[in-house]
């Protein structure tokens, strides 16, 4: 069968080996669950039942524990997600800086409203709490790194970016000097 | 930057290089570390730290020499868990303190470990801080590298493991017994107390959890002493604190400044008064969880735990969040409830049902359907939530709750039309 949670489900010799690191240096299986499970997402984008049921295995935890974390932690996807999911802090902050007018104008572009996805699943587009990035509201967080002072003209400059496969660097991802 | 400023524990902030470890020890990193491990005994750092009346900057503003004092003398396999879970809205002071100076928070940690003879050590950072969870992972590969951590460190006979463990998503990891659960592989819900984790905590084990402001200043209290430390800020609050300012003020970012400040130097100076155009209403000064002030109420204040509290309201994360004029407060009160109700764990029943009525309350405001029976509901559902929970989450929400209605009550009050339908009693439905 040709499942594609089954096809996503392949995890990579590394990514195995880095779950068996973990194992080795966290005192017990079940506290490496959750660290295993961002090494599973890292890799595929979210956790297929495939990879789930690798970690009941390899941890030896119970299908309901992985169940809890997998729901209680709202960063862990149990769908494949869209190419680019953006996700836009609509808390107090960045509400006062102009975050509903950000969360509109993407809205229009995207042709949908938040917690949607695009039909040809290139962006989704969330609402998502306080960020720790509130004296530069309003924020959106990409991935690792985090898009701030966000204005309208700012968001359409990432979605071009985004579409061309060159996005404007993240605000987070600043200019370091390498060590010596 | 007015003259009172200072860098006790920002003074790499806004630097390319201040995360590089030459550039920490080029500039006195590790020396205090050197210092402890080369002559004092982990008693002798607890009381160090407790004479220097530190106290913990995660909310709370426990002293940390009498927390880290309350594990018992005997015990082994104790737990040292640095807090970076910072997701109380408003705060991001511990942001700018691992970019820019991982190494700063990991020497204060090795200290911290030592002070309470810990073998193992969490920094738990909240999952959205990504590329934080790589600057923090690379530094301390670099602090074992050399040889800050591992066993036998720098010859002393004392062996420390450090873990960087990321979150995923659950402002109420920040809650030290939710964020051990969490590293237990538990969702994070919170434990009731007592036991205290410094006695029972991760795996049963005396655990300290001090959140990373805290552990930051420890260095510089090693190298500078107790009395150095107390020269900044008042007798009851000694130190500098870091404050995250956001809102349309001139200067928004992160500041440190002596406690005992008074607010109206802080807003004049270091923040540039408010943007143009713009009026100051009101400011929540501690994070959302804190109860809100007026604009003349906090011009009256200093900024230190006991001025605050006799204000009315709490120093809490330092989240000090400006609010204009022209903000509708029925609208930041339903996006604040709309936080709590989220973030609930669930395990209580008031705060798992109170915080879903006060928001739904909120929003019934909101789209002009709320009864004037609403705004006593409000008070009725914040009294059968204040205290009666395993943690303060539900606490957080009443705060800024009923100190928004007593403060704002008019643009609530407006809110009210006589002939909407009252809200079915029986209706459970959660959200908006």
């Amino acid at each position: 069968m040709d499942r594609p949670d089954q096809v996503a489900a392949d995890l990579s010799q590394a990514a195995r080996e880095r779950i068996a690191a973990i194992v080795a240096r966290y005192p017990t299986r079940q506290s490496a669950l959750m660290p295993s499970l961002w090494v599973v997402q890292d890799e595929l984008g979210w956790v297929p039942p495939a990879a789930v049921a690798y970690l009941v295995e390899t941890l030896g935890v119970t299908l309901a524990r992985v169940h809890e974390l997998l729901t209680f932690y709202t960063m862990f996807r149990t769908e494949p997600p869209a190419r680019h999911v953006l996700q836009v802090c609509r808390n107090i902050s960045c509400h006062i800086m102009g975050a509903r007018a950000v969360i509109a104008h993407l809205e229009k572009r995207l042709g949908i409203r938040l917690g949607e996805k695009t039909p040809d699943g290139l962006f989704a587009l969330e609402g998502v709490e306080c960020l720790g990035a509130c004296g530069q509201g309003p924020v959106l967080q990409l991935g690792k790194h985090y898009y701030e002072n966000l204005t309208p003209k700012k968001a359409d400059a990432l979605l071009e970016g985004l579409r061309k496969g060159a996005p404007p660097r993240a605000d987070t991802d600043r200019e370091l000097e390498v060590g010596s | 930057m007015s003259a009172a400023a200072c860098n006790i524990l920002s003074a790499r902030f806004g630097r390319a290089d201040g995360h590089r470890l030459d550039v920490y020890e080029a500039e006195g990193g590790y020396r205090a570390l050197r210092q402890v491990l080369g002559g004092m005994k982990p008693a002798e750092v607890v009381e160090l730290v407790k004479g220097a009346g530190l106290r913990g900057r995660g909310g709370a503003g426990f002293p940390t020499g009498a927390k880290w004092s309350f594990v018992p003398s005997a015990a082994e396999d104790v737990y040292f868990f640095v807090n970076a879970d910072e997701s109380e809205p408003g705060t991001f002071k511990d942001r700018y303190l691992l970019d820019y100076d991982p190494h700063q928070t990991i020497e204060g940690a090795i200290i911290s470990a030592y002070a309470v003879r810990a073998k193992l050590a969490f920094i738990y950072i909240r999952g959205e801080f990504g590329w934080l969870v790589d600057r923090v992972e690379r530094a301390v590969t670099e602090a074992y590298s050399a040889g800050y951590l591992g066993r036998d460190i720098l010859g002393s006979g004392y062996s420390l493991e450090m873990i960087v463990h990321k979150g995923a998503g659950a402002y109420i990891c920040g809650e030290e017994t939710g964020l051990i659960n969490s590293v237990t592989g538990l969702k994070g819900q919170p434990s009731i107390k007592p036991p205290f984790p410094a006695v029972s905590g991760f795996l049963g084990r005396p655990t300290i959890v001090n959140n990373v402001e805290t552990v930051a200043a420890v260095p510089w209290i090693v190298m500078h002493g107790a009395q150095a430390y107390r020269s900044y800020g008042t007798e009851k609050s000694p130190g500098t604190k870091l404050w995250s300012v956001s809102g349309p003020v001139r200067n928004p970012g992160v500041f440190e400044i002596p406690l005992g400040m008074p607010f109206a130097d802080f807003f004049h100076g270091q923040l540039g008064g408010m943007q143009d155009g713009e009026e100051f209403k009101a400011c929540i000064v501690g994070g959302s969880s804190v109860p809100v002030l007026t604009a003349a109420e906090i011009m009256a204040c200093t900024l230190d735990y006991e001025s605050l509290q006799e204000a009315g309201t709490m120093l809490g994360s330092g989240g000090m969040i400006i609010v204009p004029q022209r903000a509708d407060m029925v609208e930041l009160i339903k996006v604040l409830m709309h936080f709590y109700w989220d973030e609930s764990c669930g395990q209580c029943t008031p705060c798992r049902e109170g915080t879903g009525w006060l928001h739904r309350i909120a929003s019934r405001l909101l789209k002009g359907e709320a009864v004037p029976a609403d705004l006593e509901l409000l008070e009725k559902v914040c009294n059968g939530m204040m205290g009666l929970t395993i943690c303060p989450l539900a606490d957080a929400a009443v705060m800024p709750m009923r100190s928004f209605l007593q403060r704002f009550r008019d643009e609530f009050a407006a809110r009210i039309h006589e002939t909407a339908a009252p809200e079915p009693v029986n209706r459970w439905a959660r959200g908006e």
